[in-house]
């Protein structure tokens, strides 16, 4: 049987991309869930905003330490991926070191090289993350949000990267002919001294095992993404290109309000009038939002590009003063509860059964979304341009127009400028008296 | 004083058949909040010393609905927003300064969509442009090499990118401008934001401007400068709460600016 391996490998590989597709759908399927919302708009500025934010990893940087460690494991996943096209081409074909037969020995050994010292690079950096998340215990990797799984999940990647990156070397220090050729094998050379004295047949034994290790780590991985908050990887791109463009300061004017408060202003309109033909689905179901299916598409896919890297929490002024909010727990909650009604839809066949849950109260709680000061903190810290100010007041807005259940201060102040234009009971006529006083 | 100030309103501009250069949107702080009413008087002097052919609303002027939409009442908001602006178109306005973040933000980045167009400024900004053009003076005065830290307001700064106006000024006074650890786009806000002025901290272990207060308290200043009426009453209970007050005043930019001309 001389294709068993050809045909393990295709059969490994079709299987992990298949499975990947399958989950990618799902995703696709469940961030649509979402209301339609037109970001179709400047589009030259979200190209650019792609560009500097997620490519150039603009906002990363802000803070110098994580952003660099941040950028050199973000480099050498990109570059290190070329060597798994090889790896793919040689599994199929059964091929060894396609590269060399296709390109000058000195231009493949430049390459190995150069993934070499990456490798390396993106091993110190992941043991540096896994030492702040664990010995020097960064605050925000402890945040109450951050037990169980949201933990497990963040040390889960470093392990996972970390074993690859020792596996590309085991598997190049182990290649005798790779190692014969002596170009390409800057740090494997080192690695190689330590497998001295082993018969020539053990070392191809753990070459390969290296190898297919190696490969199907990374399959594996791929899988993992789906699970875990590792999915910014690749949501981070479009999550930059539809960020928002306009001025922070300025929150969505809702629509269907504007249409019923034009309607109330124009003397004109008859308010008992029939609804025009074929308007009546024009009004929205409900005002702000209670449940994942009320945010727009691009809020819900916020919600999966969110890596938990905490740097919203960690700028809130809630947050840093012992209040219960934390920006990141609003995106966790959401991709939590959207990934719980994508489950209902699968068992239901397709359709969505009320379970008697949503996401305010059951995930997040009105003590948390009262406790926003919207003062943009977390909007600004976020690396890949998330906005978690955009549902906290969509939350608040069902909170208000369909329970009236906000705090009663609140309620009194907005008594107030109904009344008499100011959140105080003042009276309007008196707004001039501070010019005699 | 009082006598001494110039405040005419849109209605008396329209009577005689004029239009001011800009018309100057108060703020429900700066009409009834006491504090704030000061920042209003010390804008107008800054106003009437520079000559600028300014007006008010006056009783026509009304909440621009900023806390009500925060608190998630778009209703009321838009309902405010709307019959503000007719004022504002029936008088074609053209050009609004404010000395409120908040009335800032809201008339220059959700009136818009409603129907309401205007060229709008944050006061420093004004002041800044008088100052370019050269109708209006700054000296330091009193000021003179004082420690002077600035608490960026969050509606100006992180929502609108006005960073250097207020700071520019401050050096105008021959200040010694002392910065937070937290400034400019990671500033910590005062407290106050998204109608939290309006109610009771949520349950936690220290008040959001206590906790600015220290950072500002850091740079040990002389003086904490605020361009918000909302942040100058949340930095001013910090300094009590901390017991400061005694060494350290929380003085608005115009109020700096005006004090220092003896106006």
């Amino acid at each position: 049987m001389p294709y068993l391996s050809n045909i393990l490998f295709a059969a490994i590989l079709i299987f992990s991309i298949s499975f990947f597709v399958k989950n990618v759908k799902k995703l696709t399927r469940n961030i649509k869930l979402g209301r339609d919302v037109d970001v179709s708009d400047n589009k030259s500025q979200r190209w650019k905003n792609m560009t500097m934010i997620a490519l150039g990893q603009s906002k990363m940087v802000r803070r110098p330490v994580a952003g660099l460690l941040h950028i050199i494991v973000y480099v050498g996943f990109i570059i290190i991926n070329l060597e798994v096209l090889e790896i793919i081409i040689d599994g199929i074909t059964g091929s060894h070191r396609i590269g060399l037969k296709v390109f000058p020995l000195s231009f493949y050994g430049g390459l190995i090289g150069a993934f070499e010292i990456l490798a390396v690079l993106v091993f110190i950096s992941v043991t540096l993350f896994w030492i702040r998340r664990n010995i020097i215990r960064l605050q925000r990797f402890w945040k109450s949000e951050m037990t169980s799984w949201p933990k497990n999940d963040g040390n889960n990647i470093l392990y996972f990267e970390m074993v690859l990156m020792t596996l590309f070397l085991i598997m190049n220090a182990t290649d005798v002919h790779f190692q014969g050729m002596n170009s390409g094998n800057v740090i494997s050379q080192f690695i190689a001294s330590w497998f001295g004295g082993i018969s020539g047949e053990t070392l191809h034994v753990i070459e390969r095992t290296a190898w297919w290790l190696h490969i199907t780590g990374i399959l594996v991985f791929l899988n993992y993404l789906y699970y875990s908050k590792h999915l910014h990887i690749l949501l981070a791109f479009p999550n930059t290109f539809y960020g928002k463009l306009k001025p922070k300061g300025q929150l969505d004017n809702l629509e269907a309000v504007t249409k019923e408060v034009k309607m109330m202003m124009d003397p004109n309109v008859d308010p008992f009038a029939a609804p025009a033909e074929g308007t009546e689905g024009d009004m929205p179901a409900k005002f702000g939002a209670s449940d994942v299916q009320d945010l727009s598409w691009v809020q819900l896919m916020n919600a999966y590009t969110c890596t938990e890297c905490g740097r919203c929490t960690s700028q809130c002024p809630a947050n840093q003063t012992g209040k219960k909010l934390s920006p990141r727990k609003i995106m966790m909650d959401t991709r939590d509860r959207l990934e719980e009604v994508g489950k209902n839809i699968d068992t239901n066949k397709g359709e969505f059964k009320d379970d008697g849950k949503q996401l305010l109260d059951n995930y997040i709680s009105r003590e948390e979304l009262w406790a926003c000061t919207s003062c943009n903190a977390c909007v600004e810290a976020c690396p890949v341009s998330i906005d978690p100010l955009s549902i906290i007041l969509d939350m608040r807005r069902y909170l208000v127009m369909e329970q009236s259940a906000a705090p009663v201060e609140l309620n009194n102040m907005m008594t107030n400028i109904e009344n008499n234009g100011a959140p105080w009971p003042y009276n309007q006529m008196d707004r001039l008296n501070w010019k005699d006083e | 004083m009082s006598e001494l100030l110039k405040v005419p309103t849109m209605a008396e501009f329209m009577a005689q058949g004029k239009q001011p250069e800009v018309l100057f949107w108060v703020g429900c702080a700066g009409s009834f909040d006491d504090r704030a009413k000061k920042i209003t008087k010390a804008f107008v002097k800054l106003l009437n010393k520079a000559n600028v052919e300014f007006a008010v609303l006056g009783t026509e002027e009304s909440c621009t609905g900023d806390p009500a939409k925060r608190s998630g009442n778009e209703f009321l908001f838009q309902m405010q927003a709307v019959t503000n602006i007719e004022v504002l178109n029936a008088y074609e306005v053209k050009k609004i300064v404010t000395a409120c973040p908040h009335c800032f933000n809201t008339i220059k980045n959700e009136y818009p969509e409603l129907g309401g167009n205007y060229e709008v400024m944050h006061h420093t900004q004004f002041l800044k442009t008088l100052l370019n053009e050269g109708r209006l003076t700054i000296a330091g005065g009193q000021y003179k090499g004082k420690r002077i830290t600035f608490h960026d307001p969050c509606y100006l700064g992180r929502a609108n990118n006005v960073y250097e106006a207020p700071r520019e000024l401050i050096q105008k006074l021959e200040a010694e401008l002392v910065e937070m650890k937290n400034c400019r786009r990671n500033g910590l806000c005062c407290g106050a934001g998204g109608a939290q002025m309006f109610k009771e901290p949520e349950k936690g272990d220290k008040d959001v401007n206590v906790e600015r207060t220290e950072q500002a308290l850091e740079t040990q200043p002389q003086i904490i400068a605020a361009g918000c009426p909302f942040c100058n009453t949340m930095m001013t209970d910090g300094v009590k709460a901390k017991e400061k007050e005694a060494d350290i005043e929380v003085m608005d930019i115009a109020e700096l600016i005006a004090n220092a001309q003896d106006l």
